[in-house]
C-alpha cells in the first residue's frame, strides 16, 4: 500500500528534476558539434589560455568547441549584437557568449538583447548561492534573473612594488598625502575604462557622506551632494598624479606595464591573484605585492551571457555549465593556471570538491582570502555612468 | 603583291585639318617607296595608320589595300604588315633565337623545323650561334639585323620601315641599309620607308614622296 | 574600327563600381541615417538633430577636433618639407633603384607595428632613456616627461612621420624620373642659383603636380588614423577618429548616434582639409611666381638641406630602432629599468605558435594572398582594357580609384558592416576580404599604372605586326616584361592587407584574428614580449613580399640585362 503510494509520490516529486534533466539532455544533444564563439576581453594571456583549456575540455566531454573572440572592450560585442539586430539578424548571430557584467549587462538586458533566463536550467547551478540579494543574483544592483551565469570572482585590489614603496596608503583618503609625498608616481586608468571608473567608485564609497544612497539610482538631486567630497579629494590629488594628471593609461594592463617599467609605483586590478601570476610570467618584479584599503574594497562577479540571436546557444549553455563545475573552478583558482577566485558557495560543496580547493598552491604575492578584507557592495550602475560623465566634463577639456 | 593606299590620311580628334594631305600611292613588289619629311609632320603616324597601330585619339580616312584586299578595318595582328623601328625593339625577356621564333609563321610546324628555320635566319644575318644570347648584349648593327630577320620570318605581305637606320653610325648605316633592302627585294615584299635622310631615299631606289 | 576591349572595360568597371564604390556608398548611407537619429536596433526611429546637439556637448569634442587638425596638417607639411629637402640633398648620389630598395623596409612595416616600437623608444622608461641612464642623465627612476601621449600630439606626429617620410620620398624619387633634374640643376647653377634654390624654384614646381595625389592620401591618413593615434596620441581627449572609435565601442549604446554624426564630421574634415590644401597650393603658386620673378639668388639653402637630411636620417634610424626594440622584446624575459638590454632572455613566446601567433600568421598570410591576387587581377584587367581601347585614363575613373583612400575608414565601416549583415555576408573571411580589397586595390592600381603605361608601345606594335593577338601580346610580352613592377605592386598590396585594422575588426565580427588586430589588442595588455612577437611578424611578412619582388625577377630574368637592372622598370 505504502509502496504503491511511494512510487507515484517519488515520481511526482522527482518530475521537475527529471524534466529538468531531460531538458538538459536535449540541450546537450543539440550542443554536440557546435562551436561557441566566446567574446571575451583578450588582454590577459593567462585568461586566454584558460579559455583554450575550457574549449579542450568541453570538446572532449561534450563535443562542444570554444573559439575565443578577443575583445579590447566588452562593449565591442554589445555593439556587434546591436548591429546584427539593426540588420534584422534575429538568429544565427556571430556572438554566442559574452564575458560581461555591470553597465554592459544592464544595457543588453534592458534592450532585450539577451537569451534566457537559462541559469536555473544549468545542473551545476546547484553549487551557487542564488538566493535573492546574493552576489551571484545581483549585478551592480541590477537583478540577474537568470540572464547571465557567474564564472569568476573579482575584487578590486592595488598592486605596489615593495622594493620602491615602504608603506602604501592605508585608506582612499590617504592617497592624497601619499601622492604629495611621491609626486608623479601614482595614476589610474582613464575612467572611460571600467578599471578607472572603479577607482573613482572605490573612493566614492569611502568618501560619500551617506553610502546607503549609492544603492539607489543616482539622480540630479543626490548626485552632487554625494560626490562633493570625492571631487574635492580628486582636485587635491590631481596635480600630483603621473604626468600631472593630463594623460592616463588606457587600461589597467598598460598601467601594470608602467609599474613594471618603474614609471609609477601603484597599479590596480580586479583579480587578486593577478600580481602573483604576473610575477610568475615575468611581467612584474618579484617584490610586487597586493594591498587593499583598510575599509575593504569593491567586489563583484564576472558573468557570461548569451545574446538573443546566438547561433550556438545550446553550446554556450553547456560551456556556462562547465564553468560552474567545482573541478573547473578549482582549476581556475590554481595560481599556476589563472588564480581567479571561485564563485561557488563553499557551503554547497561536497567533501571532494572542498579538498580540491584546499590543495591549491600558494605564493608570497598571493593574498589569502582573509587578506582581501571586507567586500564593499557595488553601487547602482547609474552612479558609475554619471561619475564617468562628470569626470570627463571636469577634466577632459 | 602590292601595297596600295587610297586617299589615306589621319586626323587628330578635335582638329579640323588632317595631319597631312590625302595620300594615294602604290608600292609594287620588292620596291621600297620612301616618304620624306621633317620631324613632327606625321610620318610615324602614317605608318601607324597603315600598320593598324593608331592610338585612340586619331581617326583614319581612306583605305589601305594589300594585294587588292582591303585591310583597313582589320586589327594590326591580322594585316600581315611587318614593321621595323629605329630601335630594334627586341623583346627583352626572350633570347635572340626566341625573339625570332616569336613571329615565325605557323605554317612551319614542329619544333625541329621551327628551330631550323630560326637558325637559318640567324646564319643569314651573320648571327650564327647567337640563338641563346641575351638581346641586350648585341651591338646596334647586330640588333638591326636580328630585327629584320624577325620581321621576315613572319612572312609579311608588306613591310614598314620607321627610320630604322637613324640610330646607326654612317658606316654601319650603309651596311645595314644594303642588308635590309637586299632581303626585301629578294623576297619581293613591298616596303614603305619613312626617313628624313636623303641618302636612305637614294639607296632605296624607289619613288620618293614628300609629306 | 571594332570595339576591342569594350567588354573587358565594362566588366572591370562593373566590378569596381559594385565591389568598391557601392560598399562605401552604402556604408556612408547607413552612417548618415544614424547621424540623423535613425538606428532601429537601439530604438531610435525618428529623424532628429539630437545626435548633433549631443555631439557638440560631448566633453573634449572641440579639443579633439583641434588636435586632429594640428597633427594632420603638421605631420603632412613636415613630411613634405623633410622629404623634399632630403631629396634635394641626396639626389644624384643615390639612384632611384637603390633608393627604392633602401626605402622598401619602411614601406613594408605596418604603421601599427612601427608606432608600438616608437612608443617604446621614446617613452620615459623607453629604450632611448634606458640607453643613456643613469650614466648620462643621472636618472634612477624614469623622468616625468610626457613624451608619449603628450597633449600636443607631437609623439603622434613623430609616429606618422616615420612612415610618411619614406612614402613621400619614394613618390618624389619616382616623380623625379620624369623631370630632367641634372639639366635643370646645371642650368640653374650656371645662372647663379644655389642648389637649394634651384630645387625650390625650378624642380619642385614640376615635381609637385606629380605627387599631389599621394600628398592628399598622406593628409587624409594623418587626419583620420586610428591605431597609431591610440598608441602614441593624446588620450584625454584623443584625436577625433579615436574618440569616434571609443564612442562606437562605448557601453552606452545611445552614443552610437553622436558617434555617427562625428564620423560625418570626420569626413567633412578630410574634404575641408584637402580643399584648404588646394587653396594653399594656389597661394603658394602665386607668391612663388612673384618670388621667382624677383630673381633674387637668395641665401644659401645648404644649412636647411643639411638639417633636412639629418632629420630624415634620424627618422629612418628611429624606425630601425623601433623595430629592433620590438624584436629584442620578443626575445626578452625580464627587462627592468634602466638596463639597456634585457636582464633575462627567453624563446618561450617564439616556440609556442599554438598560443596564437601561428594561427594569426596563417590567417594574415592567406588574407594577404587572396586580396593581392584579386586586386592584381582586377588591376591588370583594367589596364589591359585601357590598352585595348587605346584610351588613356578617364578622370572620373581615377577618382574612383582614389576614393577609398581619401574617405576616412571610421566614416563608413560601421555602416558597411550593417549593410553587409543585411545581405547575409556576415562576419567572416569573405566579408573581410571584400573590406580589405577596398584599400588594397587602389594601392595596387597606383603602383602598377605608371610602369604599365611607361612600357614602350612600339614593343607591342612590333608584336602585333608579327601576328600576335591581344591576348598573346598580354601573356607573352606585357606580363613577362612587367614582371618586376607587377611583383612590386603585389608586395605593396600585400603590405596594405597585412596592415588593415579597422576593416578586419568591423567586418570580421572580431573572429578574424590577424597579426595586426591581435597586436593592437595586445598592446592594450601589459606583455610587451607578446606584442613584440606579433609586431615582428607583422613587419616581416610584407618585408618578405618586398624581398620576393626584388629577388624573383632577378632570378627569372637573370640572363636578361635589360630587365634585371632598374627597380620598377
Amino acid at each position: 500500500m505504502r509502496l504503491s503510494l511511494a512510487l507515484p509520490l517519488t515520481l511526482a516529486l522527482a518530475a521537475p528534476a527529471l524534466a529538468q534533466s531531460t531538458d538538459w539532455q536535449t540541450t546537450l544533444a543539440a550542443a554536440r558539434g557546435q562551436t561557441v564563439y566566446w567574446n571575451a576581453w583578450g588582454g590577459d594571456a593567462r585568461t586566454n589560455d584558460f579559455i583554450t583549456w575550457v574549449g579542450q575540455q568541453t570538446e572532449a566531454r561534450y563535443g562542444v568547441k570554444v573559439a575565443q573572440v578577443k575583445l579590447t572592450d566588452t562593449a565591442e560585442a554589445v555593439t556587434r549584437v546591436i548591429a546584427e539586430k539593426a540588420a534584422g539578424q534575429d538568429a544565427g548571430g556571430s556572438v554566442d557568449m559574452i564575458w560581461i557584467n555591470g553597465a554592459n549587462f544592464a544595457a543588453m538586458k534592458q534592450q532585450g538583447l539577451l537569451h534566457g533566463p537559462f541559469v536555473a536550467g544549468l545542473p551545476n547551478a546547484a553549487y551557487l548561492d542564488l538566493s535573492p540579494g546574493s552576489a551571484a543574483s545581483v549585478d551592480f544592483t541590477v537583478p540577474v534573473e537568470g540572464y547571465e551565469s557567474p564564472w569568476r570572482l573579482a575584487k578590486f585590489v592595488f598592486t605596489y612594488d615593495s622594493a620602491r614603496v615602504d608603506a602604501p596608503p592605508a585608506t582612499m583618503a590617504g592617497f592624497v598625502d601619499w601622492a604629495a609625498a611621491h609626486p608623479g608616481r601614482l595614476t589610474h586608468p582613464n575612467p572611460s575604462n571600467f578599471m578607472g571608473a572603479t577607482f573613482l567608485k572605490q573612493a566614492l564609497i569611502e568618501l560619500a557622506p551617506d553610502p546607503s544612497v549609492l544603492q539607489a539610482p543616482a539622480s540630479d538631486e543626490n548626485f552632487a551632494a554625494a560626490t562633493a567630497p570625492l571631487w574635492a579629494w580628486y582636485d587635491a590629488l590631481r596635480p600630483n598624479l603621473w604626468q600631472g594628471g593630463t594623460t592616463f593609461p588606457e587600461n589597467q594592463s598598460v598601467q601594470q606595464q608602467l609599474l613594471n617599467d618603474g614609471e609609477v609605483d601603484i597599479s590596480m586590478s580586479f583579480d587578486p591573484a593577478s600580481t602573483a601570476a604576473a610575477i610568475e610570467q615575468g611581467l612584474l618584479p618579484e617584490t610586487a605585492r597586493v594591498f587593499v584599503p583598510a575599509g575593504g574594497s569593491i567586489g563583484n562577479i564576472s558573468f557570461v551571457a548569451i545574446p538573443y540571436n546566438a547561433a550556438n546557444w545550446q553550446g554556450a549553455e553547456v560551456v556556462a555549465n562547465f564553468l560552474l563545475d567545482p573541478a573547473t573552478q578549482a582549476h581556475m583558482q590554481d595560481i599556476t593556471v589563472l588564480g581567479s577566485y571561485s564563485v561557488l558557495d563553499p557551503a554547497r560543496l561536497d567533501a571532494t570538491a572542498g579538498a580540491a580547493f584546499a590543495a591549491l598552491p600558494t605564493a608570497p604575492a598571493l593574498p589569502g582570502v582573509a587578506d582581501l578584507g571586507p567586500t564593499l557592495i557595488e553601487p547602482h550602475a547609474s552612479w558609475m555612468t554619471r561619475l564617468t560623465e562628470e569626470w570627463a566634463r571636469r577634466y577632459t577639456k | 603583291m602590292s601595297l596600295d593606299l587610297a586617299a589615306l590620311t589621319v586626323t587628330l580628334r578635335g582638329s579640323p585639318k588632317p595631319l597631312f594631305a590625302a595620300l594615294t600611292l602604290s608600292v609594287p613588289l620588292g620596291a621600297v617607296v620612301t616618304v620624306l619629311g621633317p620631324s613632327g609632320v606625321g610620318k610615324s603616324t602614317l605608318l601607324d595608320a597603315i600598320g593598324g597601330h593608331l592610338a585612340h585619339g586619331f581617326t583614319c580616312t581612306g583605305r589601305v589595300m594589300l594585294n587588292r584586299r582591303d585591310v583597313t578595318g582589320l586589327p594590326a595582328e591580322a594585316r600581315r604588315i611587318g614593321i621595323l623601328f629605329q630601335d630594334a625593339l627586341m623583346f627583352p625577356h626572350l633570347s635572340v633565337g626566341d625573339n625570332l621564333a616569336f613571329g615565325l609563321t605557323r605554317a612551319v610546324r614542329g619544333r625541329k623545323a621551327r628551330r631550323a628555320a630560326v637558325e637559318a635566319a640567324l646564319e643569314q644575318a651573320g648571327l650564327g650561334g647567337f640563338h641563346d644570347r641575351d638581346p641586350a648584349t648585341l651591338s646596334g648593327g647586330q640588333r638591326a639585323r636580328a630585327a629584320l630577320m624577325r620581321a621576315l620570318l613572319a612572312r609579311p605581305l608588306a613591310l614598314l620601315l620607321d627610320e630604322p637606320f637613324s640610330a646607326l653610325d654612317s658606316q654601319l648605316r650603309s651596311e645595314i641599309r644594303g642588308f635590309v633592302f637586299d632581303h626585301i627585294r629578294e623576297r619581293g615584299i613591298p616596303a614603305l620607308l619613312v626617313t628624313h635622310d636623303l641618302r636612305d631615299a637614294r639607296a632605296a631606289g624607289g619613288a620618293v614622296i614628300t609629306l | 574600327m571594332t570595339e576591342p576591349g569594350r567588354a573587358l572595360r565594362a566588366t572591370v568597371l562593373v566590378l569596381v563600381l559594385g565591389g568598391i564604390i557601392l560598399p562605401i556608398t552604402l556604408g556612408l548611407w547607413e552612417t548618415l541615417r544614424a547621424a540623423f537619429g535613425i538606428l532601429p536596433a537601439i530604438g531610435a526611429r525618428e529623424l532628429s538633430l539630437e545626435p548633433w546637439r549631443a555631439l557638440v556637448a560631448l566633453p573634449g569634442f572641440a579639443t579633439s577636433l583641434r588636435l586632429t587638425l594640428i597633427t594632420g596638417f603638421g605631420a603632412t607639411l613636415l613630411a613634405l618639407v623633410l622629404a623634399t629637402g632630403f631629396c634635394a640633398a641626396v639626389h644624384g648620389r643615390i639612384g632611384a633603384s637603390a633608393g627604392g630598395r633602401l626605402l622598401a623596409p619602411y614601406l613594408a612595416a605596418p604603421h601599427a607595428a612601427l608606432a608600438i616600437g616608437v612608443a617604446f623608444l621614446i617613452a620615459p622608461s623607453g629604450w632611448i632613456a634606458r640607453l643613456i641612464s643613469p650614466w648620462l642623465t643621472g636618472w634612477t627612476l624614469p623622468p616625468q616627461i610626457a613624451s608619449v601621449h603628450d597633449g600636443w600630439g607631437l609623439a603622434l606626429m613623430l609616429g606618422l612621420l616615420v612612415k610618411e617620410v619614406p612614402f613621400l620620398l619614394l613618390v618624389i624619387l619616382s616623380a623625379l624620373g620624369q623631370v630632367p633634374v641634372r639639366q635643370h640643376l646645371a642650368a640653374g647653377r650656371a645662372l647663379g642659383y644655389g642648389r637649394g634654390m634651384v630645387w625650390l624654384k625650378l624642380i619642385m614646381p614640376q615635381v609637385y603636380p606629380l605627387i599631389r595625389l599621394p600628398v592628399f592620401i598622406v593628409l587624409a591618413f594623418a587626419l583620420s588614423v586610428v591605431d597609431v593615434a591610440i598608441i602614441l596620441g593624446p588620450s584625454n581627449p584623443p584625436t577625433l577618429a579615436v574618440a569616434i572609435t571609443r564612442w562606437y565601442a562605448s557601453a552606452d549604446t545611445r552614443l552610437i548616434l553622436p558617434a555617427s554624426a562625428a564620423a560625418l564630421v570626420q569626413g567633412a574634415v578630410v574634404i575641408g582639409a584637402i580643399a584648404l590644401w588646394v587653396g594653399g597650393e594656389r597661394l603658394v603658386a602665386a607668391l612663388g611666381l612673384r618670388w621667382l620673378r624677383a630673381g633674387g639668388r637668395g641665401r644659401s639653402a645648404e644649412p636647411g638641406l643639411m638639417a633636412a637630411s639629418a632629420l630624415v636620417a634620424g627618422l629612418m634610424g628611429l624606425g630601425v630602432l623601433a623595430l629592433a626594440g620590438l624584436a629584442v622584446w620578443s626575445l626578452a624575459w625580464r627587462w627592468p629599468w634602466p638596463l639597456a638590454l634585457p636582464a633575462s632572455w627567453s624563446l618561450a613566446g617564439w616556440l609556442n605558435p599554438g598560443s596564437g601567433w601561428g594561427g594569426a600568421l596563417a590567417l594574415t598570410l592567406g588574407l594577404g594572398l587572396a586580396t593581392t591576387a584579386l586586386a592584381l587581377g582586377l588591376a591588370i584587367a583594367w589596364l589591359e582594357g585601357e590598352d585595348r581601347a587605346r584610351r588613356g585614363r578617364a578622370g572620373w575613373a581615377a577618382a574612383l580609384i582614389y576614393l577609398p583612400l581619401l574617405v576616412p575608414q571610421i566614416g563608413f565601416l560601421y555602416g558597411l558592416n550593417v549593410a553587409a549583415l543585411r545581405i547575409g555576408l556576415g562576419g567572416g573571411i569573405p566579408a573581410v576580404i571584400w573590406a580589405q580589397e577596398l584599400f588594397v586595390f587602389p594601392y595596387v592600381m597606383i603602383a602598377l599604372s605608371e610602369p604599365w603605361r611607361a612600357l614602350d608601345a612600339r614593343l607591342l606594335h612590333t608584336a602585333a605586326a608579327l601576328g600576335a593577338s591581344p591576348l598573346r601580346r598580354l601573356l607573352a610580352v606585357k606580363l613577362p616584361v612587367l614582371l618586376r613592377p607587377i611583383l612590386t605592386a603585389a608586395a605593396i598590396g600585400f603590405g596594405v592587407s597585412v596592415a588593415q585594422y579597422l576593416p578586419t575588426l568591423f567586418l570580421g565580427a572580431g573572429r578574424v584574428a590577424t597579426l595586426t588586430t591581435e597586436a593592437v589588442t595586445l598592446s592594450s595588455g601589459s606583455d610587451r614580449r607578446v606584442v613584440g612577437i606579433y609586431a615582428v611578424l607583422q613587419a616581416a611578412l610584407p618585408l618578405a613580399a618586398y624581398l620576393a619582388a626584388i629577388a624573383l625577377p632577378a632570378m627569372v630574368h637573370r640572363n636578361r640585362r635589360a630587365l634585371s637592372g632598374e627597380f620598377g622598370a
